[in-house]
């Protein structure tokens, strides 16, 4: 049973077909890789899914439901958490408040209730806190809960933006290229980390240039290459593939 | 360090507010009335800041939400003799309406666009009063002999007693601090300040960013109406040209001198925009001249505000142990 069913999604920008009309179907509990080389339109497949852009044509369902062009929001309160390629954090805030926003959608508490002090609230937000705390553990970073986010090193805002999105109680996560900017120490720690996500039950969908990571961490990739899917298999046929191997060699050939 | 600014912090707010309660017992009439319009400033000013200083929302338009809290307030009293302080909370949902269904198009809107958007806002409130919409705004003369506010039979009149309307209007400035505090330290808070912080990263973490900032919108404006009603029943008559488009550069200032998003800040920006000008007085024509320089000096070397927000700290050391899994 697939937990993400993407059909024919087709974006154009202007003249640009950015996304030519790709399909696949992500399994529940996967980790499951979309690879390119750059300006393939990984990201753009990841913004049309999680409701940043809107498709020109076919369509998104998850957990048997279409999700095609709803707002960001309401397609996070259905489950599927982000992180961003360019970290976007709450920069001024401190790393317990930026996981707090995850928490957001699973809380109820209006500005009625907060005025008033209502006693659910209050327990609610004691909940969210813990949460928070948990999650930061879980990432690694429980002992920065009370710095500003921006005063993280670049890996570890990489980890909060993971803990934010977790604390939001995903069935998928979608990782936009998580190791950008990591050395290797802490990719390797990214690639367990990945794999303690995946054990909570959390499928998670990544983006990835950093070939090593994708073949160590991935059961499935797609390789996308000028919008169009090129080939999909297990990460041991995918580095065979005579098509995926030229897509590579004209633009970086290191990474392969 | 943080521990000696909170201990220093505490007398301090108390010493500040045993003055406010004891001050018209020791100056003047005039100068109570000045406090009273520092109080009402005030109360602008933290109705602006859901909008401004937490949402991020550059809003010059707040003045419109106040001339209709005022103008409800004032036509019903007159037409029917209705008490002004019943007409408080209907003062307050004429303006949330209003804020509903001039905010709702342009909410998406960005910094400077809205900023522009808004001012039209103002003005189109201004022209149509002056216009007589309806025929029950009296057009540019405005409207006279709204009743001064009782409370158990008591009156309480604004221009012969200050000092009465002084009790009243810091009471409703005491609840309205309460309350927004708790407003800021809860989820809604927390939310208009993500989606200040970062609009894409506050939508992509699940937060519902058009329908809060409409919520911030609409709650400002419930403040802004309600105090309408303190106004015009402060006043006894009520005209257009106390809700011009300066009216709300004077909120907006009063916010972001004082500190946006911080509601000491904000208290302390409308006791020195309303309050400074007229200790100046003496210094006549010069003193708007040395105002605004005041303004643009601080504005180089302290532009978060006098007193900007300080990052909010939560309980963490308070949760045990086994409340902290997953």
């Amino acid at each position: 049973m697939s937990l993400l069913q993407v059909e024919n999604l087709t974006k154009r920008f202007g003249g640009l077909l950015a996304v030519d009309s790709v399909s696949f179907a992500v399994p529940q509990g996967a980790v499951f890789g979309l690879i390119g080389p750059n300006g393939a339109g990984k990201t753009t497949v990841f913004n049309l899914i999680t409701g940043n852009y809107e498709p020109n044509s076919g369509a998104v369902s998850f957990d048997s439901r279409d999700i095609t062009g709803r707002p960001t929001h309401r397609i996070v309160a259905a489950g599927i958490a982000r992180t961003f390629q360019t970290i976007r954090l709450f920069a001024n805030m401190s790393v317990v408040e930026n996981v707090l926003a995850g928490c957001h959608c699973r809380m109820c508490s209006g500005p009625v209730a907060s005025m008033l002090r209502l006693p659910h609230q209050h327990k609610e937000e004691r909940q969210a806190l813990a949460k928070s705390m948990a999650e930061l553990e879980f990432v690694g970073l429980f002992d920065q809960a009370e710095n500003l986010a921006r005063n993280l090193s670049y890996g570890n805002q990489r980890l909060l933006e993971i803990g934010r999105a977790l604390a939001s109680d995903p069935k998928l996560i979608i990782l936009d290229e998580p190791a950008g900017g990591m050395n290797e120490l802490e990719t390797a720690a990214l690639v367990s980390l990945i794999a303690r996500i995946q054990a909570r039950g959390i499928t998670v969908l990544l983006i990835e240039h950093d070939m090593s990571l994708v073949m160590k961490a991935c059961e499935h990739l797609v390789v996308l290459e000028y919008g169009k899917k090129i080939a999909e298999g297990p990460p041991g046929e995918i580095k065979k593939n005579p098509l995926v191997i030229e897509a590579y060699l004209g633009s970086d050939d290191e990474d392969f | 360090m943080k521990h000696a600014a909170g201990q220093i912090k505490k007398p301090a707010y108390a010493v500040i507010i045993l003055l406010w309660l004891i001050a018209p017992l020791f100056i003047g009439k005039y100068w109570t009335d000045v406090l009273n319009n520092v109080a009402i400033y005030a109360l602008l000013g933290l109705s602006l800041n859901i909008i401004l200083g937490y949402g991020g929302m550059f809003h010059m338009g707040h003045a419109a939400f106040y001339a209709i809290g005022a103008y409800t307030t004032a036509i019903i009293n007159t037409a029917w003799g209705v008490p002004v302080l019943w007409l408080m909370p209907l003062a307050g949902l004429a303006a949330g309406l209003f804020a509903l269904v001039v905010a709702r198009p342009i909410i998406h809107l960005r910094g400077d666009y809205l900023l522009i958007v808004t001012i039209g806002m103002v003005e189109i409130v201004r022209i149509a009063l002056i216009n007589n919409v309806f025929g029950i705004t009296g057009g540019a003369n405005g409207i006279f002999g709204i009743s001064s506010p009782t409370i158990f039979g008591f009156q309480i009149n604004g221009i012969v007693a200050p000092a009465h309307y002084f009790y009243l209007v810091t009471a409703f400035l005491a609840i309205t601090i309460v309350l927004f505090y708790l407003l800021e330290n809860s989820r809604f808070g927390r939310a208009l300040k993500f989606l200040c912080s970062d609009e894409v990263a506050a939508e992509g973490s699940g937060i519902n960013t058009a329908g809060y900032k409409l919520a911030a919108f609409v709650i400002g404006a419930v403040w802004a109406g309600m105090t309408g009603t303190l106004y015009a029943s402060k006043m006894g008559f009520i005209s257009p040209e106390s809700f011009s488009f300066w009216e709300s550069v004077v909120m907006f200032m009063i916010v972001i001198l004082g500190g946006s998003g911080n509601i000491a800040g904000v208290l302390l920006g409308a006791a020195l925009i309303i309050g400074l000008p007229e200790i100046f007085q003496g210094l006549q024509q010069y003193r708007l001249l040395i105002f605004g320089l005041a303004l643009m000096i601080m504005m180089i070397f302290r532009p978060q505000g006098i007193l900007p927000p300080k990052p909010r700290s939560y309980p963490i050391g308070k949760l045990e142990k086994n409340e902290v899994s997953l």
